[in-house]
């Protein structure tokens, strides 16, 4: 059986968190400096034009995109013929947040208590961590460090199966325009639909790790995506909220089987600094 | 349009020549509060008791950097969401303060409370906290140290850029902006 140690994830964890804080993926970069052709407003491209330097600076200068570097969140695949050895996997994990956030100088976000006492852990745990046992001798981690402003513009509705497609679109588009400037646009809108309550809330989360421009791989949904986005720029909130096309630069829909009497839907937002990355071990 | 360069403090006449859409250019001194400085500070107010710096005039930045590395003034230091401070922003504008920066939605109260006091509520780019940071010229905490990256720090800006979004005359960029441009 394959084993891997503790301190080997640990290592890992503790890059990815440096760098998917300092370096923007391709597939946001890419999307923005497209975005930058197509914006009509002035103030919008110039926004864009801030946005596609600040990249640049943060790369150059190796310091975090953004100040808010995140709630740590992790998907993890981990194969079933992998022994781990020397520890247990949330403790590896969280000591490679610890290190990166640490050792990284980035912004410790996270309070322990969240009602009364609100202090700081100081060192950016826990982190937020699913673990699916897949077949293989394979570990894939996934990690996005997940801004708090987007966050809070996130939603569930449990719909009704006879609110169909319209009332699906009426959902994200409604809420995204409520949403406004407050998200940091543009947006890349993470969309989850069917399974339970709290599956819903999963799959919208699961939609942002999706590369950007990616489509969902049926057909019928790939379609909804590109009208959702087109509705949602249609809007002409654009970057940042001060007028302009750019309002969101992705859509990506996550589905599940649903129950007879349901339609759950769920909206994860993130901001431009779209930022996720993984690694195979 | 070619940006405004203006001076912090703010003056009345400085803040009254401003209008919703005006992309600003701020130079001078400015500080911070987020959400656990301002708790404390409207805690004092409602006691009668003296604040830690003097609100007259002055712009009050909503950001929480990430920490500085060695040679740096300040980490990263973007705007945060500005709606999380509308409970207390009242408040602040009546003790002396002229401006605000963050990003994002204000109540009504918030609006109000700018033509009243004179004041005005500007939008730095969210998410541009590399950029950002090199606008800031020097850093130092002034108050509530314990509160890391929430406590109040005094910055000194060069050409910071800003926009206009609510002017003391009740316009709106947010509202107004998107007008041009829906389909």
């Amino acid at each position: 059986m394959r084993e891997i140690a503790a301190s080997v994830i640990s290592d890992q964890v503790a890059g990815m968190c440096r760098e998917a804080n300092i370096y923007l993926g391709e597939d946001v970069f890419n999307a923005l400096k497209e975005s930058l052709e197509t914006e009509e407003s002035p103030t919008g491209k110039e926004v864009l034009k801030q946005l596609i330097e600040n990249v640049e600076i943060a790369k150059n200068e190796q310091i975090p995109i953004c100040q808010d570097t995140g709630f740590a969140v992790f998907f993890v695949k981990w194969g079933q013929e992998v022994h781990l050895t020397g520890g247990s996997l949330e403790d590896a994990i969280h000591e490679g947040v610890r290190r990166g956030y640490t050792e990284g100088y980035l912004r410790k976000s996270i309070v322990a208590d969240p009602l009364y006492k609100r202090k700081n852990t100081g060192d950016n745990t826990p982190a937020v961590i699913y673990t699916d046992l897949v077949p293989g001798d394979k570990v894939t981690i996934a990690f996005a460090p997940k801004g708090g402003g987007s966050e809070n513009m996130s939603t569930v509705r449990m719909l009704n199966p006879s609110d169909g497609e319209a009332g699906v679109i009426d959902f994200v588009v409604n809420h995204v325009k409520a949403a406004g400037p407050n998200p940091c646009p543009p947006i890349v809108v993470g969309v989850g639909i069917g399974g339970t309550f709290d599956k819903v809330a999963l799959l919208a989360k699961k939609a942002l790790f999706r590369s950007v421009g990616s489509k969902n791989p049926d057909e019928a949904f790939a379609a909804l995506e590109k009208k959702i986005l087109s509705k949602i720029n249609d809007l002409g909130v654009g970057p940042q909220g001060f007028g302009g096309r750019t309002f969101a630069l992705a859509v990506h829909i996550e589905t599940f089987p649903s129950h007879i009497a349901s339609m759950a839907a769920a909206v994860n937002i993130n901001c431009h600094a779209s930022r996720h990355l993984e690694r195979e071990l | 349009m070619e940006p405004k360069r203006i001076a912090a403090p703010l003056t009345d006449d400085l803040v009254l020549s401003l209008k919703a859409g005006d992309n600003v250019l701020i130079s001078g001194v400015i500080y911070t509060a987020r959400d656990a400085a301002h708790k404390q500070l409207v805690e004092l107010m409602d006691k009668g008791e003296p604040l830690p710096i003097d609100l007259t005039g002055q712009l009050i930045y909503y950001v929480g950097p990430t920490p500085a590395k060695p040679g740096q003034a300040i980490g990263s230091a973007g705007p945060t969401t500005s709606g999380r401070m509308d409970a207390y922003t009242p408040q602040m504008f009546e003790k002396g303060m002229k401006a605000c920066i963050g990003k994002g939605l204000r109540s009504q109260a918030v609006k109000d409370a700018m033509q009243k006091h004179k004041g005005v509520y500007l939008a730095a780019v969210g998410g541009a906290g590399a950029l950002l940071s090199k606008k800031i010229k020097k850093c130092e905490v002034v108050a509530y140290p314990e509160l890391g990256a929430e406590a109040i720090h005094r910055l000194e800006v060069e050409d910071f850029p800003a926009t206009v979004i609510n002017d003391a005359y009740g316009n709106d960029l947010y509202a107004e902006g998107a007008k041009q441009y829906v389909r």
